[in-house]
């Protein structure tokens, strides 16, 4: 088992993939290590938010997510 | 039933959809619409759309209820594309059934200013030199502040 990761808009660009697979359990440290380059500084962004299964996080810093977890890595959006 | 919130990875038939929305309320008075389509910007050769099915279908059902509780309608119809499309196809759908015109129109006018800035959605053009991610418009922010 592991953390899904799941990339949106232009993170999936940075990542090169939509979805990668990370050991669990995930912190917010623990994901910044994950994610090297860009991609940590685009997580890091003000306007990046982060939903675990569906939920958003108020603050993604509190970031918990277990084996079997998705977390979503979510830029502005640019709307319908 | 009163809410139809769909995401479609194919062509929207706005003309057939609004048929069957029609049918499925007979007892409105009226009922409102508002088809968006891929504007034909010079350049631009494809637009694609991507979502997050655990995010964008809730929120578009939520928004669905927030116009429902709102106004005193009989249906209310939202319907989104997601992946590829070119100039000229639709892109949104959005309709209102309801007793009286008013609460049709303004139905129709909030789930569109709200889809447009709130929806979980994220786009990029296709131009000659490759694709582009589209940032969010201050207009579409702006307009959201009508509603309160």
């Amino acid at each position: 088992m592991s953390v899904k990761l799941v990339f949106l808009g232009k993170l999936a660009d940075l990542s090169g993939a939509p979805e990668t697979l990370v050991p669990g359990p995930l912190d917010w440290e623990g994901l910044l290590t994950a994610l090297p380059g860009p991609l940590g500084e685009g997580a890091r962004g003000d306007k990046v938010k982060l939903a675990v299964n569906g939920k958003l996080l108020s603050d993604k810093t509190a970031l918990s997510a277990a084996d079997g977890d998705e977390v979503a890595l979510l830029p502005p959006v640019s709307g319908g | 039933m009163a809410r139809d919130v769909r995401l479609l990875d194919h062509a929207l038939v706005p003309e057939a959809e609004l048929a069957a929305f029609s049918a499925t309320h007979p007892a409105a008075g009226g009922i409102a619409s508002f088809v968006g389509k891929v504007r034909p910007d010079e350049g631009v050769e494809a637009l694609e759309l991507s979502h997050y099915e655990p995010l964008t279908q809730p929120g578009m059902e939520a928004l669905a209820e927030e116009a429902l509780a709102r106004w005193p309608l009989d249906g209310l119809l939202l319907i989104h594309r997601t992946g590829l499309m070119r100039a000229g196809e639709p892109i949104v759908l959005v309709a209102a059934a309801a007793r009286h015109r008013r609460d049709a129109f303004e139905a129709a006018d909030f789930a569109m200013d709200h889809l447009k800035s709130n929806a979980w959605f994220w786009k990029r053009e296709k131009r000659a030199d490759g694709w582009h991610w589209i940032e969010p418009r201050q207009q579409d922010h702006s307009d959201l502040k009508r509603w309160g």
